[in-house]
């Protein structure tokens, strides 16, 4: 029992709109750990709704992103321990899931990227993302990881190297398409994308 | 800090370049943000907001009566 000293009104208006504005977030993150769609966001919601039922105990003023993030996390893990056999039957549904939401406008890059991300260790693949996506420095990473700073980025360095490494050589196990096309497509947005800014 | 043992492969020799694999990183990068980007870009799913007014409405005061559909 944690003691719940009730919030002010006008701080649990401000905390929901704030949840509020996470929501795409969280939906984010839930799908890079889980892939499947629809799995991600009953961990969205999961998530949402724990910090909602906990808001007496977070500290206004704070990173309620990290914080969220948190909790998400959390509960990820949690989910996945007690029924870890689901993560193979999740794994399918996301080889579907994902070609079937990919991003017409860059056909094969975007699908490489995530089947060579689900390659990755989960540690590094989160610590990856929350840094190199979710845009957390890496002491705020640390903190939602709970794991030393060095330890994220260690994580990180080592997630870039193994996809550079499996996007290289077309290690994803997708159909067996070649890598180059894959990688020249991956370089040439780059370059784009490197010239714009 | 570099770790130049880890390139092994050697699939072509003397192919990979410190150039392209700088160029290689950035567009890893480039690939997160734009993955993530998309979700986040997504409208929010109205039960989302639908359990929260849910929530609201119970006053918040008691724990999970675990009313979800």
């Amino acid at each position: 029992m944690t003691e719940r000293t009730a919030m002010d009104p006008a701080s649990e208006k401000q905390f929901k709109k704030d949840l509020v504005g996470l929501i795409p977030h969280l939906r984010a993150f839930a799908r890079t750990l889980c892939g499947d769609a629809a799995t991600a966001d009953d961990l969205a919601q999961d998530a949402m709704m724990k910090a909602w039922d906990a808001r007496s105990s977070f500290q206004m003023g704070t990173n309620m992103k990290a914080w969220t993030f948190m909790i998400l996390r959390n509960q990820f893990y949690s989910d996945k321990r007690r029924s870890w056999r689901q993560t193979q039957l999740d794994q399918e549904a996301a080889e579907r899931t994902l070609v079937a939401i990919d991003d017409p406008a860059s056909p094969l890059a975007l699908d490489e990227m995530r089947q060579a991300l689900k390659m990755l260790p989960s540690e590094q693949r989160e610590a990856l993302i929350l840094v190199g996506a979710g845009g957390f420095a890496y002491e705020e990473a640390a903190e939602i990881c709970g794991c030393a700073v060095g330890t994220v980025k260690s994580r990180v360095s080592r997630a870039r190297r193994a996809l550079s490494g499996v996007l290289e050589a077309g290690d994803y196990d997708r159909d067996g398409s070649p890598a180059g096309d894959a990688m020249r497509s991956i370089l040439a947005d780059a370059e784009r994308l490197s010239g714009s800014r | 800090m570099t770790d130049r043992a880890g390139r092994k492969e050697g699939r072509k020799p003397g192919e990979p370049n410190v150039e392209e694999a700088r160029l290689r990183q950035q567009a890893i990068g480039v690939k997160l943000r734009q993955m993530f980007d998309d979700v986040v870009n997504e409208p929010v799913p109205d039960d989302f907001l639908d359990i929260l007014r849910q929530a609201d409405n119970r006053g918040g005061a008691g724990g999970n009566s675990g009313d979800r559909d």
